[in-house]
């Protein structure tokens, strides 16, 4: 077992909750089904729970053999936040209004407006709505206005083929694998934050408890076992696409081939392989 | 307290969900205050040692203490930051090079070195003196500094005083490399607006050896004032008119860094705009108004020939008002970057804490213990040269 295969494996280990995550799954998707109201969801979420449940697709796994990428069709988002929810739960991120792997953001132009209102789940009013902040949702403030065009916009860490994060990291504790993943060994990290400071997209959050720093993996314990992460999985509309670039027949080949796709701050020079569609040049 | 999170921090506009949770605290100001002050102070015995300007004696060993005290203590801010400290030598056993901090305990641990042995030629014969006439465990210490090398004929100190010059020189660049380390940590950061820029390194080194310089100046009348000796006016001349140069070249630079930031007024500028007017206004003001108040009182000081206890205050008034305005710069770099945030659309406000590991009362006592470990280390080797009596 070479020094990274253990960085999975102990990664690995850390992250399983499967079982928690299908009783989420159960909830979200129900949830979601029935709030959107089609039988057909429903039947979808039942058939990923024994997608879930089946033995992983992916037995001897080699990271030499695939290169995976994330889509997100902004287009068909509808703010329901179940990824958020999903992802707080499977990877025991702090539950709080303060610490995500993964957000939405609502981007609305009223009548007449130059520029957008953004917000996001944690915004101080929709937490207000939602009552906890343990759950989220979208408030309702803009029911009498007049709106000209709105949207959301799901984030999460970029997996980015160059990453600043990594670059930084005066131990080496963030690390890119071979499959395009970058992760953070949590055994290793001794909590100096560089990387929150060099992600130009903000999605590392620390934990203090642990006193590490945190951030969304694509559910590398899940990927590695041919499951799809846990707010792909959730997504009620599929807005979230998922796959291995090396597949010309997975979702995301498919997606990436489809569509005319765009990544946020380009000018970076991180080469993000978060791949969007529908989003607008106010999105930061 | 440790395992929880210091208080969110409060945003106007847009910000990400997990900026709230300010990463670097006050303390990582203190972190490239305290370089700085080791970087300056070390300037200025290197201006004696170096380049041989006799004027700078008087403070250029107890320069060289000033620093050796900082400099233990520029990891101290560090440490008391990490989510686990007990695996900070994971940084050196295993560094990850490119990144920038992964040098740190190199850097910081030659300059150490560095400083320690030239510490050592500059005070042998000292050293030697005090080994055969201090009796008890005391002078157990002092014969064991020796290092056995108890030679003090002119041609041994001659010597020594070449080795001096030599590690000062070495000094040099290593301070500079030191600070502008420092500078390069933030500039490099090209996340951050505010932060990303060619001349941080630069700009950091520069107000870093300002800070020193009225570091040195303040406790150089302290001290002497406790050892009841008069002020060397040629000293106080000179570290005036080095002040002065290194804050004029600094002012300048930092001001055309500002002037091309909003002439270029590329996208995001509004909300730099929007930090300085808002967030840290009142440093910008502390940084800008101080500096430019010293400015004055410093040309002041030199174009009309003030001496005695006028330029003694008037130094010790510019040293003070220096050490805050730097002190107000590292505040508006580290704490201003994190304000602005990353959307470009928002910005946070940060509130230091006051009693747990990363609050105020934990920066005062890292920031008092250097004072008290030069204090100590004076006492052991005095710097000061024997009064002509
Ligand atoms: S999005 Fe940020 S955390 Fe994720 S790989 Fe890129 S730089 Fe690193
Ligand atoms: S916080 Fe951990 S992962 Fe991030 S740079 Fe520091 S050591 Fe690396």
């Amino acid at each position: 077992m070479t020094q990274e295969d253990k960085k999975i494996e102990v990664k690995g280990s850390n992250l399983v909750r499967r079982n928690f995550f299908l009783r989420m799954l159960g909830i979200g998707t129900a949830c979601a089904g029935t709030w959107v109201g089609s039988g057909n969801l429903i039947a979808r979420a039942q058939s990923a729970e024994t997608a879930a449940a089946a033995a992983p697709k992916i037995p001897d796994y080699d990271w030499n053999k695939h290169k995976w990428a994330f889509g997100v069709d902004a287009t068909r988002c509808i703010g329901c936040l179940r990824c958020v929810e999903a992802c707080k739960a499977e990877n025991g991120v702090t539950q709080d209004a303060h610490h995500f792997r993964t957000w939405v953001e609502r981007y609305v132009y009223l009548e007449g407006d130059e520029r957008a209102h953004v917000d996001s789940q944690s915004d101080a009013q929709n937490i207000a709505a939602s009552g906890s902040e343990k759950e989220f949702r979208f408030d309702n403030r803009y029911k009498d206005a007049k709106i000209e065009k709105a949207f959301f916009v799901p984030k999460l860490c970029n997996h980015c083929t160059h990453p600043a994060c990594v670059q930084v990291c005066p131990t080496g504790a963030t690390y890119q694998t071979k499959d395009g993943v970058v992760l953070i060994d949590h055994s290793y990290c001794i909590g100096c934050q560089y990387c929150v400071q060099a992600c130009p997209y903000g999605v590392r959050e620390f934990n203090h408890v642990l006193g590490v720093t945190d951030k969304c993996t694509w559910c590398y314990h899940r990927i590695t076992k041919g499951l799809q992460p846990a707010c792909v999985e959730v997504c009620p509309v599929e807005a979230r696409v998922f796959g291995d670039r090396n597949d010309p027949q997975s979702p995301i080949s498919a997606f990436l081939r489809n569509n005319r796709v765009s990544v946020l701050k380009p000018e970076t020079g991180n080469a993000p392989n978060v791949f969007y569609v529908g989003i607008d040049k106010e999105v930061c | 307290m440790i395992g929880t999170m210091a208080q969110a921090a409060p945003y106007v506009g847009y910000v990400y969900p997990n900026e709230t949770d300010i990463p670097w605290s006050v303390l990582i100001v203190i972190y490239p205050y305290i370089t700085g002050l080791v970087a300056g102070a070390f300037i200025v015995s290197s201006l004696y040692h170096v380049f041989g300007m006799a004027q700078y004696k008087p403070v250029a060993r107890f320069a060289l203490l000033t620093a050796v005290s900082f400099m233990f203590f520029v990891p101290t801010p560090l440490l008391l930051h990490l989510g686990n400290p007990q695996r900070a030598f994971n940084a050196v056993l295993t560094p990850h090079w490119t990144s920038a901090m992964a040098a740190f305990s190199y850097v910081a641990g030659f300059y150490i070195c560095l400083l320690l042995l030239e510490i050592w030629f500059a005070f042998r014969a000292d050293i030697v003196a005090l080994s055969k006439t201090t009796r008890g465990p005391l002078g157990t210490v002092y014969r064991l500094m020796t290092l056995g090398s108890d030679d003090v004929s002119p041609r041994a100190l001659a010597l020594d005083h070449k080795f001096a010059t030599v590690l000062a020189m070495i000094g040099i660049p290593a301070a500079g490399g030191l600070h502008g380390y420092v500078g390069f940590l933030f500039g490099s950061v090209k996340a951050r607006e505010w932060w990303s820029s060619d001349l941080m390194p630069i700009i950091f080194l520069l107000s870093a050896i300002v800070s020193g310089i009225g570091l040195l100046i303040v406790l150089y009348v302290v001290y002497s004032r406790i050892r009841k000796v008069p002020v060397d006016q040629d000293c106080m001349k000179g570290l005036a008119r080095t002040m002065w140069a290194f804050l004029l070249v600094v002012l300048v630079i930092e001001g055309l860094e500002l002037l091309e930031m909003f002439y270029k007024r590329l996208e995001g500028i509004d909300m730099v705009q929007r930090l300085i007017e808002g967030p840290i206004r009142y440093g910008m003001l502390i940084q800008w108004g101080g500096s430019l108040i010293v400015l004055a009182l410093l040309t002041v000081l030199i174009v009309f020939r003030v001496e005695g206890k006028a330029l003694v205050r008037g130094l010790v008034i510019s040293g003070v008002g220096m050490m805050i305005a730097v002190l107000a710069m590292r505040w508006n770099v580290v704490i201003g970057g994190q304000e602005l945030s990353k959307t470009m659309k928002g910005l946070l406000v940060y509130y230091p804490e006051i009693l747990s590991h990363e609050g105020l009362v934990a920066v005062a006592i890292v920031f008092t213990c250097p004072f008290v470990v030069l204090w100590l280390i004076t006492r052991f080797l005095s710097p000061w040269e024997p009064e002509p009596s």
